[in-house]
């Protein structure tokens, strides 16, 4: 039974910000495939193709008969916690700090045994269900959890370090005139976020939705033109050290590629937005986001990008965006590693085309803007990294993961 | 009772007992310890280093070097090497390779020696880097530093058969009663069962005094034939049985039992004498529950019975059961690979009656064993030995 958190008073200003600390980071290579997992939240073990026995650790050759044919599969999440544990005095510097500190050994059903973190709610000798997370290391680790859902749930302590739900924490969505943008804003509020500022270029413009969203308690306009450096610089300096979870709705599309297109200037305008938008944010906002990352309940957590499917292979009716957004991807790459001494997440949402009216010739299924903010909201909650939204970012990434080849001349045609 | 078919360690024997006192810090390295176990190997069987033909080192902390490393450091020149990492089944493992090395003749002498430093960061090192499964599966778990892996196992055992903290407790006292008749032991205060009991947590049900302190320091032994050892009129130990096994019982779903148990039979048969024939037992005990699974697994009782074992024996150098009479790496320290040799060493003392303040009045016969590599959620690696003085 979980006590709910309290909401976080105000922080003392006089008072030094606990600098974050990771728990340990090495891994081999073949363990990744348990980041692959934990970044799609899939619960993923290795199984020998030749016995099909289930194995853990992550392995070179099966213990049961040698085979080098160890594949990472989706499999069963049930086990039982064999015994525990109380850490109170871990060597570690991260774990010291957090201690008192669970820790399980689990069976399960398929057979391996898994060292694990534990939810508060996890009993000895009972049934779990496990997950791989990533911790504040962005590393892999398992996570069991009590079998049936119980009372504060998301609120246990040691769950919370895995995720960057948003209960309480405060967010800042880049582009409150889009309508993806207004429905993040709703579906952090609705999520439990204390706070939403929302950036707004040029705000005496008015835009739909936005008596919607001046309604809204909790929800401050804020102005912010993410192509102007100093546009993004002032806000930083205003609000920077109280944004825990940095959304960027960034919404630049334009149809063509190159041939048809003529000069520059509309391919500048894409990369102005799309790619030198995200750098300014970088700059202003994460560096004092990677240093708050372990400020208590409202501590910074993650950076979320939504960005096309079509930033993974190119869709040449949109290219030049397609391209756009390959770049914002690659560059989130770079975040990511930048903010993991943090212990800050980058969630990068792909999704196939929006049904916004960017995209208006385009042909279903598209993809409704609510739907990206529950996909967000879910993988904050859930402490996801890579998120596929809707069936045709779904189709793309299990083309891609077959033959990437086809996708370039299909998407071709 | 069964027969061993396994060849005999006939004429081959240990002698030179060596313990570099431990210091709970030392700023030297580990290079250094090993050269100090060198030396007192040497001077202690007259000889010179040159006649050391073979050559068998186990430490965590040598950085790069291995065995070959360490010759031309301490100037050896040998025709037999083995460099065992077997951490606290490295002592059984030495004896038992180097006195086949000895009975082969492809040595003549061989310096068996562990020896680590403990610089104020170099346990956590040896936790970092410690093995692929640790590192992947159970170091970021904070459970690095083996208190978690055995506190999940010491607490399945508690369940499984009903041990009590108090049984533990008695095993960790009666060290310390022995302890404070070894002036090398770090620890030198009484434990009462009551500080025992009320010691701080450090991973449920894994309390401070259930802990080693890590410490620097170095154990080494000689073996040798037994002509070589009358030429040099050294007291010498007789090896009447061995076992080892590595990665046993790997279904068991929690550990209960060591490896031990898979081959403790063929241990008594190969010796000839029974477990109620032993003078002493220096098990390897770097969690009393780990030495309460061997009285199971090595024979003094059956599955489940350790803790009324425990119950119904005194466990001091005086007692109706004699256990780790140094005071174990439990009061005396582990010093890294060091630890693994502590009970051999100290066997050995006790056969040939060298033991001194912790000696068991008329040993003549002893068992000690050796427990070591949580790789990932048991211990992998146990070996045991019988050793007998000139009299048995």
């Amino acid at each position: 039974m979980i006590e709910p958190i309290a909401k976080p008073r105000r922080k003392n200003p006089l008072l030094r910000t606990r600098l974050p600390t990771s728990p340990p980071r090495a891994r081999s290579r073949a363990s990744h495939g348990f980041t692959r997992a934990a970044a799609e939240g899939r619960f993923m073990l290795q199984r020998c193709g030749a016995c099909e026995t289930f194995c853990y650790p992550a392995r070179d050759a099966c213990p049961t008969c040698l085979s080098a044919d160890l594949v990472f599969t989706d499999a069963p999440r049930r086990g039982t916690l064999l015994s525990e544990t109380t850490l109170h005095i871990p060597a570690d510097v991260h774990f010291r700090e957090r201690a008192p500190w669970r820790v399980g050994l689990v069976a399960m059903d398929c057979g391996p045994k898994l060292v694990t973190h534990l939810h508060a709610d996890c009993e000895e000798g009972k049934s779990v269900v496990m997950s791989f997370q990533l911790d504040k290391s962005g590393q892999a680790v398992a996570f069991a959890h009590p079998e049936r859902e119980t009372s504060n749930m998301a609120d246990d302590r040691q769950w919370r370090e895995m995720t960057a739900d948003p209960k309480f924490r405060r967010a800042l969505v880049t582009n409150g005139r889009s309508i993806v943008g207004q429905e993040v804003v709703a579906a952090l509020k609705a999520a439990g976020a204390s706070i939403v500022f929302v950036g707004v270029a040029e705000p005496w413009k008015p835009f739909r939705g936005e008596d919607t969203l001046r309604a809204l308690e909790g929800v401050e306009i804020v102005p912010l033109d993410i192509g102007d450096e100093k546009s993004v610089a002032d806000l930083a300096a205003d609000i920077g050290g109280k944004v825990d979870i940095l959304v960027n709705t960034t919404e630049h599309v334009r149809s063509g590629g190159l041939l048809d297109r003529q000069g520059t200037s509309v391919v500048r305008d894409e990369i102005d937005q799309t790619y030198l938008g995200f750098v300014h944010l970088a700059q202003a906002f994460g560096p004092a986001m990677r240093m708050r990352g372990s400020d208590g309940v409202n501590s910074a957590a993650a950076w979320v990008n939504i960005l096309s499917v079509y930033a993974l292979a190119n869709w040449p009716m949109f290219g030049a965006y397609s391209a756009s957004q390959a770049a914002a991807l690659s560059l989130s790459h770079s975040l990511r590693a930048e903010l993991r001494p943090g212990g800050v997440k980058v969630v990068n949402v792909f999704t196939g085309p929006l049904d916004i009216e960017w995209f208006q010739t385009v042909p279903p299924p598209k993809v409704a803007p609510r739907v990206v903010a529950n996909s967000i909201v879910s993988a904050l909650k859930r402490g996801l990294e890579d998120v596929f939204v809707g069936d045709v970012a779904e189709d793309i990434r299990q083309r891609l993961a077959a033959n990437p080849k086809a996708v370039e001349r299909e998407l071709g045609a | 009772m069964q027969n061993s078919i396994r060849t005999p360690y006939d004429r081959v024997v240990m002698a030179v007992p060596v313990t570099i006192p431990y210091v709970r810090y030392s700023i030297e390295s580990a290079q250094w310890w090993m050269g100090r176990a060198l030396k007192a190997l040497v001077d202690g069987a007259g000889i010179k280093p040159r006649d050391i033909d073979g050559f068998c080192v186990s430490s965590f902390t040598a950085g790069l070097d291995s065995g070959i490393g360490l010759t031309q450091h301490f100037g050896l020149c040998v025709r037999w090497i083995d460099t065992i990492p077997l951490g606290g089944a490295s002592a059984i493992a030495a004896l038992r390779r180097a006195a086949r090395a000895v009975q082969a003749g492809d040595a003549r002498i061989v310096a068996c020696v562990a020896g680590d430093t403990n610089h104020v960061d170099s346990f956590r090192y040896t936790l970092e880097n410690f093995s692929r499964f640790n590192q992947d599966a159970v170091y970021p778990y904070g459970a690095g530093g083996a208190n978690a892996s055995f506190a999940l196992i010491a607490r399945n055992y508690m369940r499984t058969f009903g041990a009590k903290r108090e049984d533990f407790g008695k095993i960790a006292v009666a060290q310390r009663s022995n302890a404070l008749h070894n002036p090398h032991a770090l620890m030198k205060a009484p434990l009462t069962i009551e500080q025992y009991m009320s010691a701080r947590p450090i991973a449920d049900p894994i309390h401070l005094f259930d802990c080693v302190m890590p410490c620097a320091g170095a154990e080494a032994f000689l073996v040798m034939s037994e002509d070589v050892a009358a030429s040099l009129k050294l007291p010498a130990v007789k090896i009447l049985a061995t076992i080892e096994r590595h990665n046993a019982f790997g279904d068991d779903p929690v550990q209960v039992r060591g490896g031990w148990a898979m081959d403790v039979d063929e241990l008594y048969a190969m010796a000839g004498v029974k477990p109620d024939d032993l003078d002493f037992v220096q098990t390897y005990d770097d969690y009393p529950v780990i030495s309460m699974m061997q009285f199971e697994d090595l024979g003094f009782c059956r599955k489940g019975e350790g803790p009324d074992f425990v119950r119904q024996h005194d466990l001091t150098i005086d007692g109706s059961f004699p256990h780790n009479t140094s005071g174990g790496q439990l009061s005396v320290g582990q010093a890294g690979a060091g630890g693994a040799y502590l009970g051999v060493v100290e066997a050995m003392r006790q056969v040939l009656g060298q033991a001194g303040p912790t000696q068991v009045k008329g040993a003549r016969i002893g068992l000690a064993s050796g427990f070591g590599m949580i790789n990932y959620d048991r211990g992998l690696a146990s070996g045991a030995a019988i050793l007998a003085g000139a009299g048995a």
